[in-house]
This record gives C-alpha cells, structure tokens and sequence, in this order.
C-alpha cells in the first residue's frame, strides 16, 4: 500500500508543556487509523496540527496524490498550506456547530465553499442526514439539539466532503450503544465504498480494537506503539501500552540466561535473547486456575469472582504483587472468594517486555 | 394524588425562584421606578396638556403638542438629526469595529492596558474635552496652524462650527461605547467556529463574512445604539462646535424646558426620541434572536 499522509518528528510544546514530542507516524490510503491515549497526551494537538490550526516547532507532515490522474504521485507539503486549502477535514471534539445556522446549512457549508451546483448540495446533504439519522432535524438551530445529534450533525459536516483525508477526534463518544454501532458500520462503509482515509481519536479501546486497521498508542506526547490491534495486544513494545491496551497482570522480575525470575522464584516463560529486568505481561485469557496451589508457579487467594453470562472474571491475590492477578474462561465461576488456588499459565502465550 | 402533590409541589418551587429573583432584582428596579418610569409618565401626561406660563402645565387636554411637531421647522431639525446622528454612528462603527475586534486579538495583558485606554478619556470632564476641540479646530488652531506651516494650505479652513465639526465631536465622545460591545462579542466568540468554517474551505474574508460578522453582530448593534440615541440628544456639542448653527433635537428640547419653557411641547419631542429609541432596541432584540435561534440563553 501507498502512504498518503507522512508526519515526520513533529513537535509541539505550550510553554513547558510538551503536546507532541517527536511523532512519526505513516497512514496508508484508504486505511482507518485510529490515535488511542489517555486525556492530555496531544490526540487533539496532532490533528489539528495536520489541519493546520497549530503550527508544529519541528517536524514534517506531507500527502501523497496517488490518484490515477497524479502521474507520478505527487508529494505536497502540508504545512506550506493555509487550513482552507488542505484536502483534509478535521470533526472537532468540541464540535463547533455554527450556532446561525440550522442543521442543513452547517452541513452544506462546506459543499457551498465548493462551489458546488445548489441541486447537488441538497442531495449530498440530504443523503448525509439520511445517514446520521436527522432528516426531521434539518431545519432546527445546533441549540435545539441533544448531544448526541450535534455529535451527528459534527460528523455529518465533515463526512458530506467526502476528503481524500478525514480527521475523526471522538467522533461517536456521545452516542448511545446503538446509534454508535451503526455510525460504525457507516464509517467503515465510508472507507470502502467511497475511499476515504481516516484518522479516528478514540477513548474506547473496543472501538479502536474492532474498527482500525492500525493504531497508534500515545503516552505524554510520544507515540508509544504503531501496530495492528493483535500486534498491540499481543505484543506491546512497552509496559505502558501493555498496561493501557486490554487487562492483564504485569510482574516486574529479571530476565536471566535460563528464564525469567520474579517473586523469589522461576516463572513460566517464553524465551527472549535480552537478558536484564523485565516485565512479564500475563493476559486474562491466557491464566488458569487450578486447585492445587503447590504445584503452580505462583498461588493466591481468590478476592473476588464476576460472572458476565458467556464468561467469568477471577482476580486472585498474589503475596508479593501489588494487583490482583486476573484470570478469565468460559462459562460460570468454578471457585468461591477466600480460596487457596494455584495459578499457571502458557508460557508461549506470556509476554517479556524488556525494560 | 400523587400527580397533584408533585405538581404543587413545582409551583411551591416556582414560587420560591421568584422570590429569590424580586429579591435580587429588587434593588434594580425601584432604581429603575423612581428614575426612568416616573419620569417617562409624567413627560407622557405633560405632552397632552397646554403650557404654562412660567413652565410647568395648564391641565387642559390638548393634541396641539403632537400637531405642531410636525411643522416643517420642526421636521427639519429632526432629519438633520438624523443625519448628524446617523453618520456619525457609521463612523463610529467603521472606527470602532476594526479597533475593537484588534483588541479582542490582542495578547491578554495587552488587552487590558487597550481597553483602559479607550475608556481613559471618560477620566476627564466632558465639556472640558469638548472645548479641547475648539482649540484644535479653530481658524487660529493647532490643526488650522500646522496645515498653513507645512504649506499645504495658503489660508485657514472653517473647520469649527459646521455639522463636521459636531460629528467629530460626538463621534470622539462616543466611540469607546461602541468599542466596548464589540469588543465584548469578539472576545466571546468561539475561535474554533472560525477554524471550523476554515477547515470546510473558507478563506478568510468569508470566514469573517459568514461567521465573525453575524454572531458579532448583536454586539455591534448594542454599541451602535448606544452612539446613536446620546448623539441625537447631545445639545453640548451642537451648540460649542455647531456654534448654534446647528440646531439637533438635543438643542430643541433643552431649550423647550429651559428657555421658552414649552414643557408640555419638550416632552412631545423628548417621547420621539424615546419612541425611537424603544424601536431600535426592538430591533436588535429581534436580529439577535434571529442570528442566535430562538432558545438560545442570553
Ligand atoms: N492551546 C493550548 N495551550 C496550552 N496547552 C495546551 C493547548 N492545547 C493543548 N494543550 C496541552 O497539550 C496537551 C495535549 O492536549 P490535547 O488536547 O492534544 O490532548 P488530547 O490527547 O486530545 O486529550 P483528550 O483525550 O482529553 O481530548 C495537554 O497537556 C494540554 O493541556
Ligand atoms: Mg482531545
């Protein structure tokens, strides 16, 4: 696949604060990207660095043409253009519905600086309402509406361009389980049938894991891992996206030429050529129970058991590790709070983050 | 049962909210009674009764107040009213927009210090800053002066004592009211609507045609009003840079009470300009519904 967009070692900071610290990131065309981090570590900052509200101190962002008609694919350089003139639309997280303006005029707006025929608006529009679910809406004023609509009538804004480049920041966090779920299934529609490339600031792991194709962790203005949600969760480069990414148990110990050490004793593990300190990552899934304590590498009593219907959550409490182990299987609990398990594992399944 | 305890138990609520809104609101609106309704009834009631000799009213119901603004003299000083008004509020807005909307630009320490001086001349006595300006425009004045040095003109321009000269005078007296709303509604302006409209392809000009220029707008009103009305009623400035050439409505009124002591007529003229000043405030009202949708909160 071709890269469209190419953001090399862009650097942000406001005053002492450091929003982007050294971010490359590569987006293919026509892939769904997703920016997963926790509040504050520059998601917001990025984007709008790509459509040109901030101005990076360091660093490049550059789009490759590599439609049919661009022969050869030509490179522009992102920052060298004014924000109206990027082929790039951005749905902000705060919205930023024009408040003069009823439903159908936001969302034509854009369609309008196209110079596009009138008769081709409103059916660009009405499509678009027809998609975000507010045909009956059209003619209400942004201060008429719920969250959850001027969340849709945000995306709807920017979706109606159909860019080469879509930036999403929350695009469906205000939205009930439902309604998101569809917006889902629209946006991955969008990518395929009309080829639009997205870039999707999202808080919900699931979201992420389920709709990307590939996603970058941040932590602190850094990109921390870019991968594919398997790659993330079953390999992540660094404590911090081992710990962020998914639920788990990580035990801090020291890789040695024969295995991994933690807790005053060997514990199962894969085998890793970097010998030093390290954390072993253990997942949920991967953690069974059994119920004789003294032959399991580690044992623990059980806290506490929760059964979700399909499956169930045990975490046990191991001397000598600050967080609950936590093991997950398939059906209902087989052990009570207060009892003395043995805890194993696969080895194979077992992550060694150096570090 | 129950929908009837929980429905008067709202309207103890109800009751409560208001309470507590005549409470605060109390203070503000006997203010308001003793000083502006009273006083706008009782030029009401004088306009339909006959002079006096001294002043005051003979209480004999009469319309002839209402018939004779309408004579030409009368209508005349009210179109160059207008006029002087008028222009000199698109003036002030054509000044005052630009500086205010920089302002609202500026860095926030430095906005202070701005606002601070655009408000500074209101530190010095109003008369004083209006004869300063008969100083600067007389034939002998600085401004008469420095212009025949340079050469750029051979004799003296009659600067003082023409509609310009009152125009300056107003619109320098009252500039900073219409700085101070604009500015208000620039500062409150959300940046990222314009980024937005930005992002969906406007340039700048339309950015501040399609976005910036409405939703300031109201504010721009405000301030226009807020020139307008005191211009009309302004007798000071007509009469020190008009030279009494110049006659405004100010002018008439205060010499309706004072002079030929015409009270019941001086009220006439003073409810017109009342009336226009309740009609342009309606006016604004409904724009500003207009541009923010009917549920907006103020
Ligand atoms: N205009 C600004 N001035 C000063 N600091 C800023 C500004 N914008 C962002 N920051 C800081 O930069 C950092 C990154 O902010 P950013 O908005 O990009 O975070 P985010 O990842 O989008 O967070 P969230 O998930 O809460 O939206 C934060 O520490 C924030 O306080
Ligand atoms: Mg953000």
């Amino acid at each position: 696949m071709t890269n469209l967009l190419t953001i090399a070692h862009v650097s942000k900071a406001y005053g002492s604060v450091v929003a982007l610290d050294d971010v490359s990131i590569d987006i293919a065309a026509n892939e769904f990207f997703a920016l997963l981090g926790p509040s504050g570590c520059g998601k917001t900052t990025l984007l709008r660095a790509i459509a040109g509200f901030e101005d990076p101190d360091a660093g490049t962002i550059t789009m490759t043409d590599n439609t049919p008609t661009a022969n050869p694919p030509t490179t522009i350089d992102l920052l060298a253009l004014p924000p109206n003139k990027r082929p790039v639309n951005l749905m902000f997280q705060s919205y930023a519905l024009f408040p003069h303006m009823n439903v159908r005029t936001n969302i034509a707006y854009g369609l309008e600086r196209e110079g596009l025929p009138a008769a081709e608006i409103t059916q660009r529009v009405d499509e678009v309402l027809e998609i975000v679910a507010l045909t009956d809406k059209a003619t209400a004023r942004p201060q008429q509406l719920s969250g959850g609509q001027k969340q849709r009538v945000a995306l709807a804004r920017a979706i109606v361009k159909r860019p080469k480049l879509l930036l999403l920041d929350e695009p469906l966090s205000a939205l009930d389980r439902k309604v998101r779920a569809e917006m889902q299934i629209e946006l991955k529609r969008l990518q395929h049938e009309v080829g639009i490339t997205f870039v999707v600031v999202t808080h919900d792991q699931e979201e992420a894991m389920s709709m990307a194709d590939r996603i970058a962790v941040m932590h602190e203005g850094r990109v921390q891992q870019v991968a594919d949600p398997i790659t993330l969760y079953s390999k992540p480069a660094n404590v911090f996206v081992a710990d962020f990414i998914g639920s788990g148990t990580l035990i801090c110990g020291t890789v040695t030429a024969s295995g991994f050490d933690a807790l005053g004793t060997r514990l199962p593990a894969p085998t890793t050529t970097t010998t030093g300190s390290a954390v072993l990552l253990l997942r949920p899934e991967n953690v069974t129970l059994t119920t004789d304590p003294h032959h399991a590498p580690l044992r623990g009593t059980v806290v506490e058991t929760h059964f979700y219907g399909g499956s169930s959550t045990t975490s046990i409490a191991v001397p000598g590790l600050d967080a609950p182990v936590i093991a997950s299987h398939a059906g209902a609990p087989t052990v009570h709070a207060g009892a003395e398990v043995g805890i194993t594992w696969d080895p194979t399944g077992a992550v060694v983050i150096p570090g | 049962m129950t929908a009837a305890r929980s429905a008067s138990g709202r309207g103890a609520a109800r009751r409560r909210a208001l309470n507590a809104r005549a409470i605060f609101a109390g203070p503000g609106l006997l203010f308001i009674t003793l000083f502006m309704t009273i006083p706008v009834v009782l030029v009401l009631v004088y306009s339909f009764f006959q002079r006096g000799r001294f002043g005051g009213v003979v209480w004999e119901f009469t319309l002839e107040n209402y018939a004779r603004a309408f004579e030409p003299v009368y209508v005349n000083v009210f179109t160059e009213s207008l006029l002087i008004a008028g222009t000199t509020t698109v003036l002030a807005l054509l000044i005052g927009y630009p500086t205010a909307y920089a302002i609202a630009r500026l860095p926030q320490k430095w906005r202070t210090i701005a606002l601070v001086l655009v408000v500074l001349p209101f530190w010095t006595n109003f008369l004083i800053r209006t004869y300063a300006w008969i100083v600067l425009l007389n034939s002998e004045g600085l401004l008469n002066r420095a212009l025949v040095d340079i050469g750029f003109i051979s004799a003296p321009l009659g600067l003082l004592y023409t509609p310009g000269a009152v125009i300056v005078g107003l619109l320098y007296a009252y500039i900073p009211l219409v700085i101070l709303p604009v500015y208000a509604s620039v500062e409150r302006l959300d940046r990222q609507l314009l980024e937005a409209a930005s992002n969906l392809g406007a340039s700048r000009a339309r950015v501040f045609f399609d976005i910036t220029l409405p939703l300031t707008l109201p504010g721009a009103m405000i301030g226009a009003i807020f020139v307008f009305v005191p211009s009309m009623g302004n007798f000071v400035v007509p009469e020190l840079l008009g030279g009494g050439k110049t006659v405004m409505v100010g002018n008439l009124i205060r010499d309706q009470f004072l002079e030929t002591r015409d009270w019941p007529f001086g009220a006439v003229l003073a409810l017109f300009v009342i009336a226009l000043l309740v009609l342009l405030f309606a006016l604004q009202a409904y724009i500003s519904r207009r541009i923010n949708g009917r549920t907006a909160r103020a």
